[in-house]
């Protein structure tokens, strides 16, 4: 177990790395792009270009302009934002990563919830009109762009149905800290986790449903049925927990994604002031140093998930316990 | 000496209703072939897909002669008829506190069947033309990618050694990367890029419908280039390969001849699929103003200009929205329906 974590931490330090050094140099070397340019203003001098190119360290060699960055980064942790020198970049997503977090494990729960269910009731009732219905259900829902499903949400629950009784609650777009108000956090949520559930609930429900099928042709089940065990113990000890093994690895990864900053265009469309709304202001203002924390924390928590996954998948399977 | 009975494939997939009689003595292609044209619901599909890539490409014509207006100019004095009456296309208040602009709402005749928006351009016509670059780009760069996959996949697999080593770690680089987060890197370098992209002689404008096309390709390649570059090392150590080797075939040969035919399927399964997720990869980055630059239009673009307008003029957002949906959903349908002609689950054995 240890070794298997020993492993995997240096495997997340070298993808650390060379993500970081792949966005350094797309940022750098790119002919023709130059953020100095973006940071002198309108139409700067040459004679400005250079002084802000000397202010932020920018006439330095590569490998030190690296360097240097890493070591704010992570050293003296006061790396500020090229476009606002107020902004440091460490505090900025301490105080973003709880909006994506309360986001995207709301939205987890229920999706894994509406998934399995969905899953089991497509293969209980297979034959029946209820599975091809189900089936359709899932297939609309992979087929949504998140953010239209969004406004089609915040325009029947913001303004076109808000005074009916059904939507009266529902408050305006924004964030509150489960810190300050835990009711009105979660109603603010609710819609957001709605909207970034159904794409994976209809995913997940087809995989689910794909493996159960496959499984219940499997010769342990058979032979589970043939010891006189009800369907519905055979249905959930047997058919459901294999199949939970490829869900669970999904799971992790999307999940991880998620969390990494994935879920940015759900944030940008109900105003959650998320990790992933950051990345996306930070990347479209050039702004390096916010995306390079960005981009070490996404994958940091992606490679944890990963990690994660496995040894998740080592519990639910025997067969794959790491040596 | 021992001997030698050939066997057909001790077991066969039959689709749902199939005989063996129907398969028997036939191509797997032609089985497949004739199993998808007799899936309703993945012919459904494709004719979907059809009506939209037609009316799509048929914008232009729906713009000059049905709707009579220029979808790329603004129109903010113009004027309409509805009802008998002229209307402006965009009136003066209506905003918070009757202050500001509202364009005009759906018509739903010809001209402004869909209404405006804020700068008086014909929301259907932009559909349209929008479909038209959205499809361009998906399709454009699903195909990229599956080639781009195809050829690494097929050169990493058969040559292997430090070829392999090389572009899969690559590969495994992009695939660490979340998707979207990658997609908005590249095309922001590239869209900052003053005057273009200079790559050797080729030269992109930053308007140019190659961006998010070549962008959208790239971050997929992964996805497709790992079960396929699987599938080539096991196709690799088949009897047939090897017996192509013993005759003497060259690499090339065996690459095109005895490879490339056994893995082309997982490709053709996956290429609907992948229109499917670069069609809302391109919505997603023209929503967030990164993809197709005006004054192109896309679905994703259209939305956007929307967004502004969602409470007053809901339709300019919701349109393109349903015609995303709709490809999607349609190229969805058939993907299933090849996966299922090309590898139907129900295991049947065929022993007469």
């Amino acid at each position: 177990m240890l070794a298997f974590i020993i492993r995997r931490l240096i495997g997340l330090v070298a993808v650390l790395f060379t993500i970081t050094v792949v966005v350094f140099l797309l940022f750098f070397a790119t002919p023709g792009v130059d953020p100095s340019a973006r940071l002198a203003g309108r139409n700067p001098s040459p004679e400005t270009v250079a002084a802000v190119k000397h202010e932020f360290g920018l006439d330095r060699p590569l490998p030190v302009r690296y360097a240097l960055m890493m070591k704010r980064l992570f050293i003296s942790r006061d790396l500020v934002s090229y476009g606002n020198q107020a902004l440091e970049v460490v505090p900025a997503i301490l105080s973003a990563a709880p909006v994506t977090f309360s986001l995207v494990f709301g939205a987890a729960i229920l999706w894994v919830i509406g998934a399995v269910a969905m899953g089991m009731l497509a293969v209980t009732f297979k034959g029946s009109f209820v599975d091809p219905l189900l089936m359709i259900l899932a297939l609309i829902g992979i087929s949504m762009p998140v953010f239209w499903l969004g406004e089609v949400l915040n325009l029947i629950t913001q303004d076109r149905l808000h005074d009916t009784i059904f939507f009266r609650w529902v408050p305006p777009l924004g964030y509150v800290p489960f810190t300050q108000d835990p009711w009105q956090w979660f109603l603010h949520l609710i819609i957001p986790w709605i909207t970034l559930s159904i794409l994976y609930i209809g995913f997940y429900a087809r995989v689910l449903r794909a493996n159960m099928l496959d499984i219940q042709n499997e010769d342990y089940v058979r032979t589970a049925k043939a010891k006189g065990l009800a369907p519905k113990q055979v249905l959930v000890r047997h058919v459901l927990r294999n199949s939970m093994i490829t869900f669970v690895s999904l799971f992790g990864l999307d999940f991880g994604v998620l969390v990494g900053g994935g879920a940015l265009l759900t944030e940008v469309v109900f105003n959650l002031p998320g990790v992933g709304r950051l990345t996306y202001n930070a990347l479209t203002q050039l702004d390096l140093p916010v995306i390079m924390a960005t981009v070490i924390y996404g994958a940091f928590f992606i490679s944890i998930l990963s990690a994660i996954v496995d040894i998740l998948y080592a519990r639910l399977d025997p067969r794959i316990r790491p040596a | 000496m021992a001997e030698f009975a050939f066997e057909p494939e001790p077991e066969v997939r039959l689709a749902p209703g199939e005989t063996v009689k129907e398969i028997s003595g036939r191509s797997p292609w032609r089985i497949a072939g004739r199993r998808l044209v007799r899936d309703r619901v993945a012919m459904a599909g494709i004719v979907l897909f059809l009506v939209i890539v037609i009316i799509s490409f048929l914008a232009p014509v729906y713009s000059k002669h049905i709707a009579h207006t220029d979808p790329f100019n603004s129109n903010i004095s113009g004027t309409t008829v509805v009802d008998g009456k002229t209307v402006d296309v965009v009136q003066q208040g209506g905003g918070g506190l009757g202050l500001g602009e509202t364009p005009i709402g759906p018509t739903w005749h010809s001209n402004y069947f869909l209404g405006a928006d804020n700068q008086g351009r014909d929301v259907a016509a932009r559909v349209l033309y929008g479909g038209r670059a959205s499809l361009l780009i998906g399709v454009g760069s699903a195909l990229i990618c599956c080639l781009l996959a195809l050829v690494f996949a097929l050169l990493a697999g058969f040559f292997r050694g430090w070829f392999d080593t090389i572009v899969s770690r690559v590969m495994d680089l992009i695939w660490a990367f979340p998707v979207y987060l990658l997609a908005i890197t590249i095309a922001t370098v590239l869209l900052t890029t003053p005057g273009g992209v200079k790559l050797w002689f080729i030269h992109i404008q930053a308007t140019s419908l190659w961006i998010p096309t070549l962008v959208i390709a790239l971050i997929y390649v992964p996805y497709v280039y790992r079960p396929v570059r699987g599938q080539v090392l096991a196709t690799r150590e088949k009897e047939y390969v090897e017996a192509s080797v013993s005759q003497g075939a060259s690499n090339l040969r065996l690459m095109f001849s005895e490879i490339l035919p056994n893995v082309s399927s997982t490709v053709i399964v996956m290429f609907p699929l992948m229109i499917a997720t670069t069609v809302l990869t391109e919505a997603a980055l023209s929503f967030l103003s990164i993809g197709v630059q005006p004054p192109k239009a896309s679905w994703g673009t259209v939305i956007q200009d929307g967004q502004g307008l969602l409470y007053t003029r809901p339709w300019v957002a919701i349109a393109p929205g349903i015609m995303i949906v709709l490809t999607v959903l349609s190229l969805n349908i058939l993907g299933d329906g090849i996966r299922d002609a090309l590898d139907p689950r129900a295991k049947v054995r065929v022993r007469e």
